[in-house]
């Protein structure tokens, strides 16, 4: 393997074997190279994701985290179906989701001018994902605080918080500080729902349970023994990119 | 400052399928090539990695293989009153990043468009009148079927497409497509196995009369050493398939039949992370000197060349086009120009039938396994009575039962609590969806051009898209979705839904990556920007390769036809253009 600073490169520089040749380094790891004579192979270059840990907050504040958990919990209420979205760490899913890339919209095109715009043209305000959480959060805790005897969202009853939740939904409440109150209920459903339903590395989904209650193998990959066995039962308890509970010593 | 390379023979802007296809020919006739890929290299072991490629969250919601808009977004509008605002996220569609482009997430429905496409003007003129068609833009794309089948063939085995033939040389075979044009010989591989659902979809669209056949897929149903020697193992049936690399070498992609040949030439030369800023025209602006790009440093480079081809996205083929000023821009006002012109997409409508009793296992599936009837596709049937052209492929190919984003639920189910979660439960695996991928016609006020607002990391104008459904379009979908509640009645099932197409073209959810025209092929400059040979009229060292050259969209997914064309435009470089060089192969 060859490294060549090509400030001002040669055609021997770049026609060398399996030329892996640096163009220059980028802070994002990503670097311009040349490849010619064989398709590259580095160890160590696969990319795994990084397990989430439980254990301390990283986005959410106290007073978040206990209005998020009553929020995941009416989403996905426990039952004897499965266990409810706090129990299944949908908001420590959340709260990693906020402190990362997801939260500062990094992937996308966040350039003014900011227009409203139309249904059909997508969300156009210029409001990342952690603000959104931060201002949204703040905003319901106020709106119940002024319209149910000062009580926070999460000091509401189970009923009071479906019925709460329900009129944000329908767009029904208006919040404070021009949150529009239809778009965060939508937020939060999404972000809700990746969280019980993605793979439990992220954080939410705790021991598969959402794969358990719908019968989702999983990361299995391979379901050439069961094709042809139609309108039958597939046999096989769930695994994550992490592998299986039951694979491990009790 | 801009460094200025040595010259190479070809510069290909874009390794995806067209790019490698044709840095394969063309390296082949001893040319020295380089590609210049805006994205990272990829390759199965590293990137589509088995241990953790099964990862919904990170590929098919965060979108981690695709093109990201914070590299290039496209602004969009229905019409031309209302002001186009930038796609922040890509929903609609999900374009391609990096080494194998859109080729590396595709589901693989392998599809051969019909000489009644190819000459559609002139086919539904004589058939049905021009009246018939008035509304809309329809041309003929210079070429014929008869011309294309070599071409369809070498892709298909390229691929390894597992299928059954319909019409060998006029031979109609039971159990394939009635419909199709004749073919040269079979598929490389028989179909895959199928599925719960797609066999009572075929049982059913049988017991009323119509002709359902297993979907061409480039998923391997047996494992498969192609022409070049590349091997590919059989398909899993993973169910992770479109937004997703595959890890076991059964999914079709440059990765997969090209790439592991092509690197190893002397005469290629691949550069990554390398964005393509325009093409450099002469002063006479009818010869292109080479490319411009820029890397990673931010550094300006000018690679001469004396031949550019353009083998990116389709949409970016266009937009590069416009940055280089290649050809003159479509106006929408006065018809004139034709860069932008004849943008489609495809109008699709579903269908779900909800069963009691039934076990689908939904994430027992791979991208293109399934089943398909033509029936009421193109134009395989009688439009004399109808108020529309054009028609639809009606697919029962269930992709995947990943939970985040595959949860189907009855009408009228809330979206959370209790009762959201029972429903979820009860309607996992006892739901059949199918659908119907319905033919994109133009019009004149749906077209292609450079935003005046918004621009990219650059400071370049963004692509700029204005489009909404033609009404023929939507009375075609309203016509064929009756056609579907007929086949849900017929699979029986406690309760179905129906929904077609409606207008007001919408950004936000996934619809298709079928976006086609805009640079459409031709044998008139007036309305074509290239010639049958995907030759730009304007700048003969220029070809342009890709969906972009569809005159139309027919109901079918293009990669067969983009394939195709790529080795239609290969031949005749090597056949005809290396010849002459500079020259056109077509006289205006």
């Amino acid at each position: 393997m060859e490294s060549h600073c090509l400030k001002r490169p040669t055609r021997r520089q770049f026609l060398s074997s399996v030329a892996f040749a640096a163009l220059a380094g980028s802070a994002g790891g990503a670097v311009a190279r040349s490849i010619s004579g064989e398709p590259p192979w580095q160890s160590g270059a696969a990319d795994p994701p990084i397990q989430v840990r439980p254990g301390g907050w990283m986005f959410f504040t106290a007073d978040e985290v206990s209005t998020m958990e009553a929020v995941v919990d009416r989403l996905i209420p426990a039952d004897e179906l499965s266990i409810g979205g706090r129990e299944a760490g949908c908001v420590l899913y959340l709260d990693r989701q906020l402190a990362g890339s997801y939260g500062a919209s990094a992937r996308l095109y966040t350039a003014g001018p900011f227009l409203p715009g139309l249904p059909t043209q997508g969300y156009q305000n210029a409001e990342t994902p952690d603000q959104r959480y931060r201002l949204g959060i703040a905003s319901l805790n106020a709106w119940t605080r002024d319209n149910k005897d000062g009580k926070r969202f999460a000091e509401l009853s189970g009923d009071d918080q479906d019925a709460v939740l329900k009129d944000l939904e329908a767009g029904k409440i208006e919040l404070p500080n021009k949150v529009n109150a239809k778009a965060f209920f939508n937020l939060m459903l999404s972000g809700a729902m990746e969280g019980f339903f993605a793979d439990p590395i992220y954080g939410g989904n705790k021991d598969m349970a959402s794969w358990r209650m719908l019968g989702f193998p999983g990361a299995r990959y391979d379901y050439r023994d069961h094709v042809s066995k139609h309108n039958q039962p597939y046999p096989l308890p769930p695994v994550s990119i992490a592998g299986s509970t039951e694979w491990m010593s009790r | 400052m801009t460094t200025i390379l040595p010259r190479k023979d070809v510069v290909i802007v874009g390794l995806g399928w067209t790019g490698s296809i044709l840095a394969h020919e063309l390296t082949d006739e001893g040319l020295d090539v380089v590609a210049i890929e805006r994205g990272p290299w990829r390759d199965t072991a590293t990137d589509f990695n088995i241990g953790y490629v099964q990862d919904e969250l990170r590929y098919a919601i965060r979108k981690d293989l695709f093109l990201q808009p914070v590299t290039e977004a496209m602004t969009m509008r229905n019409n031309t009153s209302q002001t186009a605002l930038p796609m922040r996220d890509y929903g609609s569609f999900l374009l391609g990043n990096g080494v194998g482009g859109a080729g590396v997430h595709w589901n693989g429905h392998t599809w051969r468009f019909w000489d009644t496409d190819f000459q559609i003007a002139d086919h539904l003129t004589r058939r049905y009148g021009a009246e018939k068609f008035a509304e809309l833009q329809l041309q003929n794309w210079g070429v014929t079927g008869a011309e294309l089948e070599n071409a369809y063939d070498r892709f298909e085995y390229l691929c390894g497409i597992s299928g059954k033939a319909g019409n060998v040389n006029g031979e109609i075979r039971e159990g394939g497509n009635p419909f199709e044009d004749p073919r040269a010989r079979d598929y490389p591989l028989p179909p895959m196995q199928m599925t719960y659902a797609p066999t009572l979809f075929a049982e059913a669209a049988r017991a009323l009369g119509y002709h359902p056949f297993p979907t061409p897929a480039a998923n391997m149903s047996e494992d498969y050493i192609n022409p070049l020697g590349i091997a590919m193992g059989q398909c899993t049936m993973c169910g992770f398939c479109e937004r997703f690399g595959c890890a076991n070498y059964s999914k079709s992609s440059a990765q997969t039949t090209v790439l592991p040949v092509l690197m190893k030439k002397k005469n290629f030369e691949l550069r990554t992370h390398s964005e393509v800023l325009h093409v450099d025209l002469d002063a006479s602006r009818t010869h292109a000197r080479g490319v411009t790009y820029v890397d990673t440093s931010g550094e300006e480079f000018f690679q001469p060349a004396d031949m550019v081809l353009l083998c990116a996205y389709g949409l970016h083929n266009v937009r590069l086009m416009m940055l280089s000023g290649i050809g003159e821009a479509y106006d929408p006002n006065t018809g004139e120009g034709t860069v932008g012109r004849n943008y489609c997409y495809q109008t699709n409508s579903g269908a779900q039938v909800f069963f009691d009793d039934k076990n689908f296992n939904p994430f027992v599936a791979a991208g293109a396994l399934g089943q398909t009837m033509d029936d009421f596709n193109g134009d395989a049937f009688d439009h004399g009575g109808l108020d529309f052209v054009g028609g639809a492929g009606i697919n029962c190919i269930p992709t995947n039962g990943r939970p985040i984003q595959t949860r189907p639920t009855p009408p009228g189910t809330p979206r959370w609590g209790k009762d959201w979660k029972q429903a979820t439960v009860d309607s996992y695996k006892s739901t059949l969806s199918f659908s119907a991928q319905g033919s994109s016609y133009p019009t004149r006020g749906n077209y292609l051009d450079l935003d005046p607002t918004y621009k990219d990391r650059f400071g370049r104008p963004l692509l700029r898209v204005t489009f909404d459904f033609p009404d023929n379009d939507i009375r075609m979908a309203s016509w064929v979705a009756g056609k579907m509640e007929g086949i849900a009645k017929e699979l029986g099932g406690r309760q179905y839904t129906v929904s077609p197409r409606k207008k007001g073209w919408d950004s936000v959810p996934y619809q298709s990556t079928h976006n086609t025209g805009g640079a459409t092929m031709g044998t008139d400059p007036r309305t074509s920007a290239v010639n049958k040979y995907l030759q730009s009229w304007d700048v003969p060292n220029v070809f342009v390769v890709g969906a972009s050259a569809f005159a139309h969209n027919a109901g079918k997914n293009p990669t067969g036809t983009v394939g195709a064309l790529a080795y239609h435009a290969a031949d005749a470089i090597r056949q005809q253009y290396l010849r002459n060089p500079g020259q056109s192969l077509v006289s205006a």
